[in-house]
């Protein structure tokens, strides 16, 4: 074991540096306590979120070159492992899972109902590489899903204690705008531990600090040196670096007032052109967060289930009231989540409801790019005809 | 004075399998449903199912499921009386919904084909088209799929028995392979893909092995085909290409929505 080797950050925690091994022994050491550790890997041809066995699963010497409706895996030689920006899934996933059962009910041979409500079984997770975008975006969920008068409890059964393992950004996306939403790239709070990954001329290594005391204790047993001022400057420098390379922007305008004020904009013509109501943006957005309900009974019919299943505005029956859908054209739909994200979320949780992790620019299949479409907004509104 | 009678047991709802012009593959589907094959005939009288039993019986029936398309004279007598037998009529699997692969001949020259094809045409009663069930008699629900998915069969069968409707989704295959974690075909590999106008309901089976979805399905409740043209032809696809890879077992479906904008597809919902 090292000696003591903590130093104060500038945040009150303590803060250490760790090598490769240290990144091993902390997935290790997570697994040891219980935890389900998730973190980026490599499968399909893309850096996807998944159950890690070991830190070795991590995508060390992969990085990705991102643009509007394009997604690439490319060798690196540095042999980062966190050298990529966001994937095709998003911590959603795994706290707002797809599809839940609510409750089942089973009606007896005297024709008796019995209604039971699904208890979640609590799952101890632990993140490991969530972005400062995606931490942003785990906030606004926990907002969304727990903060009001009625807490989900599937969502609370997964959120609940989950670790969660920040890694700054100092390789930032062609379709990453975080500088813009104020979500990045450095983590400002809401991490248990934040890694700042430095490969240069000194090795391969990650300035660890922690948040929380649960961080502190989980660092205090990994193997460990002191931090450094070298590796200190590298690492913010880096970070400082990224927020200098973003691939977007957003207009420097304020968004929601922009969303209020273009609801009859021309514009919605032009996207809704391109626009394949396909749903993408929606399931890969980290904070979308909309779900339908669907009902299942088995042949019988004596046995009922009630499903969650994600849904998304896209979806023509999403509105369906008694007599057709409200929004039944697609200029509705994609009207309806772009002020949504970016104005009205104000409206229903007092922020943003965009981190600037650019996942629906990426997997949008025609490449609809949302910082264009509020350029384009900021544009038509302001008559100018300035680039973005 | 005698004690009555015990109630007889409440009468199993009728089940009644057809054929049209078709393989087969849908109403099979119903034979590979063996996990759940003694429950449903505990809860219908499977009544009429060639591919099952030669021991057809006569109707009425309360539900009926209708593979194939119209494609021959004696076919539009057949579907009506059909129809007037059943107290609801669903009909399986492209050819049903949309007229099936054999609805190319709608584009073409039927006198043609059956110069082509046959030694002698003139034993070959056909109609000019294919068409859907749906477009001769009502018909109360559509299942899509070339061929269709079994628990989609087994939810649409039990929607019927308990008088719901049926839980089937009309959006698309993107849908269900994002909810599946799938990665994009299109977006990380290239790989030309129908999903984003094609109907879910499949599961998104051929993502989920890395291959494009091929359509099917059908369209989607809403398309937009004219903006995915560039993205095929983007990724290598030419104008024939594409023509080929939208006119197969729901050509005629996709004909009518190829040159349309945004919006529904007139089959389900309204614009």
């Amino acid at each position: 074991m090292t000696s003591p080797a903590e130093s104060r950050p500038r945040d009150g925690g303590i803060e250490a540096v760790l090598d490769r091994s240290g990144l091993a022994a902390l997935v290790t050491a997570l697994q040891h306590r219980g935890r389900t550790v998730i973190g980026p890997t490599v499968r399909d041809g893309a850096i996807v979120l998944d159950e890690l066995d070991s830190a070795t699963a991590l995508p060390y010497g992969w990085g990705v070159e991102l643009e509007a409706g394009t997604y690439r895996l490319v060798r690196r030689d540095d042999g980062a492992a966190f050298s990529h920006s966001a994937g095709p899934q998003s911590w959603k996933s795994f706290l707002h899972p797809e599809r839940v059962r609510q409750w089942s009910a089973d009606r007896g041979p005297g024709g008796g109902l019995t209604v039971r409500e699904e208890r979640p079984q609590a799952v101890s997770y632990a993140f490991l590489g969530v972005r400062p975008c995606d931490l942003r975006a785990i906030r606004i969920l926990d907002l969304v899903m727990a903060g009001g008068r009625y807490p989900d409890p599937a969502y609370l059964s997964r959120r609940t204690g989950a670790f969660l393992i920040a890694v700054e950004c100092t390789e930032p996306g062609a379709t990453c705008f975080c500088v813009s939403m104020g979500t990045g790239p450095a983590a400002d709070a809401g991490y248990d531990l934040a890694l700042t990954e430095v490969v240069d001329d000194d090795g391969h290594r990650f300035l660890c600090r922690s948040g929380t005391e649960e961080g502190a204790d989980v660092l205090a047993e990994l193997p460990r040196r002191a931090a450094d001022d070298a590796t200190r400057t590298a690492a913010v420098l880096g970070v400082r670096a990224a927020a200098d390379r973003m691939g977007r922007s957003m207009p420097p305008v304020d968004l929601r007032t922009l969303m209020r004020d273009t609801l009859e904009a021309e514009r919605w013509d032009d996207v809704t052109a391109r626009c394949l109501s396909c749903g993408n943006c929606t399931m890969v957005c980290p904070t979308c967060f909309c779900t339908t309900t669907e009902d299942v009974t088995d042949l019988t019919g004596d046995h009922a289930e009630r499903w969650r299943r994600w849904d998304s505005c896209y979806d023509l029956d999403f509105s369906l009231l008694h007599g057709g859908p409200v929004r039944s054209s697609p200029r509705s739909r994609y009207r309806q989540w772009l002020t949504h994200k970016l104005g009205t979320w104000h409206d229903q949780f007092d922020s943003s409801g965009c981190v600037g992790c650019g996942r629906c620019i990426v997997w949008c299949p025609t490449g609809i790019d949302l910082t264009e479409e509020a350029h384009a907004l900021h544009r038509e509104a302001s008559g100018s005809q300035d680039a973005p | 004075m005698h004690p009555p009678e015990p109630p007889a047991p409440a009468a199993r709802p009728r089940l009644g399998v057809f054929k049209f012009a078709s393989c087969d593959g849908c109403q099979l589907t119903l034979l590979d449903c063996e996990d759940e094959l003694l429950a449903l005939a505990a809860e219908v009288d499977i009544a009429h199912f060639a591919e099952a039993s030669s021991d057809a019986a006569p109707g009425p029936y309360d539900l009926a499921l209708v593979e194939g398309s119209v494609s021959t004279p004696e076919h539009l007598d057949r579907v009506r009386r059909i129809r007037a037998e059943s107290r609801h009529l669903v009909t399986i699997g492209a050819c049903a919904t949309a007229g099936g692969v054999q609805a190319l001949r709608n584009y073409a020259d039927v006198e043609e084909y059956l110069a082509t094809v046959y030694a002698h045409p003139e034993y070959i009663a056909t109609l000019a088209t294919s068409t859907p069930i749906s477009a001769h008699v009502r018909v109360d629900f559509e299942l899509r799929g070339c061929p269709i998915d079994r628990g989609q069969l087994l939810e649409v069968i039990t929607a019927f028995l308990s008088g719901r409707k049926p839980g089937i989704a009309n959006h698309s295959v993107c849908f269900a392979c994002k909810r599946r974690g799938n990665v994009c075909v299109t977006v990380a590999h290239g790989t030309p893909c129908l999903g984003p106008v094609t109907h879910a309901g499949c599961g998104a089976l051929c993502p989920t092995y890395g291959r494009g979805c091929y359509g099917c399905f059908g369209p989607a409740a809403t398309t937009n085909l004219p903006a995915l043209i560039p993205v095929l032809h983007r990724d290598g696809m030419d104008d024939e290409d594409i023509g080929r890879f939208l006119h197969t077992f729901n050509v005629a479906d996709f004909t009518a929505v190829e040159a349309r904008g945004p919006g529904v597809t007139g089959k389900e919902g309204t614009e």
